[in-house]
């Protein structure tokens, strides 16, 4: 029954990839969508198209270059620090912060009426908002930073995660009885081993940064929209034509992303050239100097991101609050009890969608690991780039055929469509989050057990999972904080007809309510960390008279 | 994403071309209105309606409270764009889905009303044998044209909407009343004017008012664009050329939304803004939205009216009770709180003279809000454009100001 | 012989190198010690007699409990306990739990009176309800011990027992386990390292 698990859930990774793609192409060739005419042409033609190419490069490079130069100034300078650990706790649960909740919080915050400006404007008494082009501007920088803050903390995990395997300590304290300073010889001894480790992630933050939607809409240019974007309306307009306008649009943005993957792969090479330079030359850093930046930098955008999500508390609990006013005029819970019930309506939909995407992939990724341990599959380097893939490939690329091509089969925009499409990429995270526990787990105890008559069910359900329980609890909160997540394959799948938190709190955000916006992202925020709450919690209430269950 | 467009009338053509018009083998006569009131009982209607604004979506869901009244459940499908519903359809007819299609009940005007009812999408004539309708302002108010096309009875009024400026007193003394004041206006004060991004409906309103004001004879708005377009609209063009990079952010970015422009008052990033809801400003600074400063104005030479409709698609599932929900919008209950800026402040379509006196009282007892116009200050409003000149107007403000170069 | 566990020219190969090779029996109540230094694949033919190879490797030969062969038998059908340096309690469980967790057949009051029997037995009455995280190292083996005779093998594994006891208690924890074995009838290997544990088995030694 187990046996076939791994290749089924390769299958769940793969197919929905290979399908979609498929049905992006056949599009994007004048096939599938009736009238189509010549969708190449069309997507080609359309005058906002390089900038629109030009902006997604750019957010894209810059969001990764800049997350990665922060994650890695903080962690060479800081490490084993008592700042570290602080800074460590509160970038964590910005981790399961849905990207939408960040970037409308951050929107508000650095705004030119935004919360930063009402200091100076309040202390000089300044009647009108400064025009500036922050938010919004067409080239993509306010997204790019707004990125940069989501997905630094991110990076810094997975780093973080990596550094026992490099055995960070021995090799840095080898590079410092050599003369090198802290973050010099974090950089030259330490990096290159960590960088090896969380290529992978790298490559999907670059990924995410050129071809993400939902950021993209709220901090993003419009005059034109960013590609990823664009496909996005030509996918939702009602005429259906333009799907394959979409599709073809799609495939451009694919190829742009193959393009700076190989663009970011020749610069780990150059980069790892001139570190060996660097090396041999036998050159330190402004270490002072490259300390006090990661820290500020790092600390800077984490808080960034909280100050947001206070932004939107207060505003769904603000009466009057004009500019240049830092706090409302008075508070009420009048927008609560007029957004609170449909918000918890549709946060019961969301978490229902979320909880059933989640136990499907606990069920594959358990079924996986189990059949790796009873059969002794081994896990190669190509399952891994597998289970990177629905996250390496652009959802724009292949979540447009995702729709087109069941259609074409008679199978409309639906539940169960969005439901698989959640699947595809809570599974991957799932799947990293439970690995490295249930592999760590003393098989020996599954041999004194079968010893003692324990079949291997009994073994699994009796004494694996219970006592996995504080790693399968943390693997379903990140794939619930995933789900909770989905944009695209929300809105696209569902047709527009499935509503969940995150859909309904982009579409309030191009109307102006703040409170409204205000309500729905904190609603989204909660849903995505609550679990997190839970999986710290349950284990420990659960297991408050077994010591040997703390620590994992 | 947004309304409007080119795009629309050729997948509307597209979807009738090669679709054979099947119609339901039992459509519902809405003359037997007893029938009708007895088939809805438990039918659930699908209402497509924008659901941009949480003021209207409130509203809907206080219609849905009455439609349970009379056993009809009434679920709000909120658009971001009336378009999409119009696509649905046209997508079920190109599947050959002719019966029990997902869309019941579309608020709807112009391009898209015109569009469906050309292609045969649309189900009536119903509206005039609602029973409600007999105290609807048939001469009055511009109820039986939408947008230059006549409605026989294929969609049924439930709002007035006429544009109107919106300006905070506190910042601003003498708002601009025509188009060459606000210009200079505008360059006097760079970057405290904006307008929502065409094809966003509101901002192609405000092209289509800046059109009226310009256009050496307006006349020539009321048929459909042709071969003179490009003359008509000469005047238009050259304006928006001076006044773009007199805007908010140079014209660099602009807001999405008609609600996110007055956000930006409220912001003090703008001084001047303006709705297609007389009474929205009003709802919008009881709603702690805009500054209590905040006061609205017409133009000098009038603004641009029309109303809101409700239509049917033709493979509506729930016919009958989508006609309840059409009668229930235009019960005088209804229409009395929709005019109440508190909740809506949209203008009724109901000719309150026709009216019995307790409900004729319920209106005049509305406190129409301290920044809402009487109707004699509100004037006689312009008609709307014939649709084509929206259409063209937003396809070319795209190509000409929607994507940096 | 018919009775015992006969390992009948077991061989360990991992890549074409055999790494191991016996041909030995024990008798029930006996102890056969096999010892060898560390990577000379002992216990990955104690792996082999349970029925739970690590991949990589392969054995040949036979091994047969009281004559039948177990040759594609399943570990849990072997019945053939084993215990570790480590006690390996399962640390979710109560002590009482961990006792029961082999047992089979009775009722509940059965089953307990039998896990109060066991820890009775070994001067642990009334632990029961204990977390085994709360145990002293000593404490921990001896319920490691009870848990596995509790379950009733028809042969017990021994993979470098004591090797993580302090020398005062290795000494009693020797005893304790040589005498609760040979009074449970059932043949025992040893592997060790250290040939004091094969002095106290007082069996058969192969060196490997």
């Amino acid at each position: 029954m187990l046996r076939p698990l791994p290749l089924l859930t390769a299958g769940v990774l793969a197919g929905p990839v290979a399908f979609g793609l498929l049905g992006t192409v056949l599009p994007a060739f004048g096939m599938l969508v009736p009238d189509a005419g010549t969708p190449w042409a069309a997507a080609l033609d359309w005058p906002g198209l390089p900038r629109a190419l030009g902006v997604a490069v750019l957010s894209g490079l810059l969001s990764t270059a800049g997350a990665l130069l922060i994650a890695t100034l903080i962690l060479a300078g800081w490490h084993g620090t008592g700042a570290f650990a602080w800074l460590e706790r509160a970038l964590s649960p910005l981790l399961a912060v849905p990207h939408a909740a960040a970037a409308l919080g951050l929107a508000f915050l650095v705004a030119p009426s935004g919360w930063i400006v009402r200091v100076p404007a309040t202390l000089l008494g300044w009647e009108r908002a400064p025009d500036l082009l922050i938010l919004n501007d067409p080239w993509g920088l306010s997204l790019a930073a707004g990125l940069v803050a989501k997905e630094m903390p991110f990076l810094l995990l997975m780093m973080l995660a990596a550094l026992p395997q490099v055995q960070s300590h021995r090799r840095l304290r080898v590079a410092r009885s050599l003369g090198q300073g802290r973050i010099a010889g974090w950089l030259k001894a330490v990096f290159p081993g960590v960088y090896a480790q969380v290529r992978l992630p790298v490559l999907v933050v670059l990924v995410f940064g050129m071809t993400n939607v939902d950021v993209a809409m709220i901090l993003g240019p419009n005059t034109p929209p960013t590609l990823a974007v664009q496909v996005t309306r030509w996918m939702t307009s009602p005429d259906l034509s333009l799907r394959a306008v979409a599709a073809a649009g799609g495939l451009i943005l694919l190829f742009a992303t193959l393009g700076v993957l190989a663009l970011w792969m020749l610069g780990e090479r150059i980069v790892a050239r001139a570190g060996l330079v660097w090396v041999r030359a036998g050159r330190g850093l402004p270490e002072r100097l490259s300390r006090g930046a990661g820290f500020l930098l790092a600390a800077a955008s984490s808080l960034m991101v909280l100050a947001g999500l206070a932004a939107l508390a207060i505003w769904s609990v603000a009466a009057r609050w004009s500019f240049p006013d830092p706090m409302p005029e008075a508070l009420t819970g009048r927008s609560w009890a007029r957004f609170g019930p449909d918000m918890l309506a549709v946060a019961g939909d969301t978490m229902a969608l979320a909880v059933l995407a989640t136990l499907l992939s606990l069920a594959l990724v358990v079924g996986c690991l189990e059949a790796e341990h009873r059969f002794g599959f081994a896990p190669s380097q190509r399952a891994l780039w597998l289970l990177y893939l629905p996250l390496l490939v652009p959802q724009v690329a292949f979540l447009p055929g995702l729709q087109l091509l069941p259609l074409a089969l008679g199978f409309g925009p639906s539940w169960p469509l969005v439901l698989a499409g959640h699947v595809v990429f809570v599974l991957p995270y799932v799947f990293l989050s439970l690995a490295g526990p249930f592999r760590a787990w003393d098989a020996r105890i599954a041999r004194v057990a079968a010893g003692m008559g324990a079949s291997r069910d009994r073994v699994l359900w009796r004494l694996r999972l219970p006592m996995l329980a504080g790693p399968l609890l943390t693997a379903a909160a990140i794939g619930l904080a995933v789900s909770v997540g989905q944009y695209l394959p929300t809105l696209l799948l569902g047709g527009g007809r499935v509503t969940t938190l995150v859909t309904e709190a982009v579409a309030l955000a191009s109307g102006g309510d703040r409170r409204a916006v205000g309500i729905w992202g904190l609603g989204q925020t909660l849903a995505a960390l609550l679990p997190f709450a839970l999986a710290l919690a349950v284990p420990a209430l659960a297991f408050r008279n077994r010591r040997g269950m703390r620590h994992g | 994403m947004k309304a409007l467009s080119m795009r629309l009338a050729l997948s509307v053509a597209a979807a009738t071309a090669f679709a054979v018009p099947v119609l339901a083998a039992e459509a519902p006569d809405p003359s037997d209105w007893r029938t009708v009131a007895e088939v809805a009982q438990g039918q659930t209607v699908y209402w497509h309606a924008w659901g941009g604004s949480t003021p209207t979506n409130d509203f809907i869901a206080w219609i849905g409270d009455r439609a349970a009244e009379r056993g009809v459940t009434l679920e709000h499908v909120k658009l971001a764009d009336t378009a999409d519903a119009v696509g649905a359809v046209v997508t079920e007819r190109q599947a050959g889905r002719d019966a029990d299609g997902s869309v019941d009940l579309i608020w709807i005007n112009g391009a898209n009303f015109a569009a469906m009812k050309e292609a045969d999408l649309l189900f009536g004539p119903f509206a005039e044998q609602l029973p409600n309708w007999r105290y609807v302002d048939v001469e009055g108010k511009t109820v039986t044209t939408d947008f230059t096309v006549p409605t026989e009875g294929y969609e049924s009024p439930w709002a007035m909407a006429q544009l109107v400026f919106v300006y905070d007193s506190a910042r601003l003394r003498e708002p601009p009343r025509t188009a060459p004041e606000l210009l200079a206006w505008a360059s006097a004060n760079p970057g405290r004017f904006t307008y929502p991004q065409p094809p966003d409906f509101l901002g192609t309103t405000f092209l289509k008012q800046m059109l009226i004001e310009l256009a050496p004879d307006a006349a020539a708005l009321q048929k459909p664009a042709g071969d003179d377009y490009a003359e008509v609209t000469a005047p238009l063009w050259s304006f928006l050329d001076t006044l773009t990079p007199l805007l908010w952010r140079k014209g660099r970015a602009y807001p999405e939304t008609g609600p996110r422009m007055l956000q930006l008052i409220n912001d003090g990033e703008t001084d001047l803004a303006f709705s297609f809801s007389p009474g929205e400003a009003s709802t919008a600074i009881a709603n702690f939205q805009l500054p209590e400063s905040v006061r609205t104005y017409v133009l000098e030479a009038g603004t641009i009216g029309n109303a809101s409709f409700v239509a049917i698609p033709y493979n509506s599932s729930a016919k009958e009770g989508a006609m309840v929900v059409a009668d229930i919008v235009l019960s005088p209950e209804a229409q009395a709180r929709a005019q109440d800026p508190e909740v809506l402040g949209y203008g009724t379509v109901l000719d309150l003279a026709e009216l019995p006196e307790a409900q004729r009282a319920a209106f005049d007892a509305l406190d129409l809000g301290i920044a809402t116009l009487s109707p004699e200050e509100l004037g006689q409003a312009l008609p709307e454009p014939h649709p084509s000149w929206a259409t063209r107007l937003a396809g070319d403000w795209v190509a000409r100001y929607g994507v940096a170069n | 012989m018919a009775e015992g566990l006969r390992l009948e020219r077991v061989a360990i190969v991992r890549d074409d190198a055999t790494l191991l090779a016996v041909d030995a029996a024990v008798a029930p109540g006996e102890v056969l010690t096999l010892m060898g230094p560390s990577g000379s694949g002992k216990s990955t033919l104690l792996d082999f007699v349970m029925g739970d190879m690590a991949p990589g490797f392969r054995a040949e030969g036979r091994v047969r409990l009281d004559g039948r062969d177990l040759a594609g038998l399943p570990p849990e059908a072997r019945r053939i306990g084993i215990l570790y340096q480590d006690p390996l309690l399962f640390p979710h469980l109560d002590v009482g739990a961990n006792l029961a967790f082999g047992l089979r057949g009775g009722t509940r009051a059965e089953r307990r009176a039998e896990v109060a029997a066991a820890l009775a037995e070994v001067g642990l009455a009334g632990y029961a309800n204990r977390d085994p995280a709360t145990l002293s190292g000593g404490q921990a083996a001896r319920v490691a011990l009870m848990r596995v005779l509790l379950a009733g093998p028809r042969a017990l594994l021994l993979d470098e027992p004591f090797s993580k006891l302090d020398a005062e208690r290795r000494a009693q924890m020797r005893d304790l386990v040589f005498s609760r074995v040979r009074r449970a009838g059932v043949p025992v290997l040893l592997v060790t390292h250290d040939a004091a544990d094969a002095e106290a088995a007082g069996g058969e030694v192969v060196r490997l």
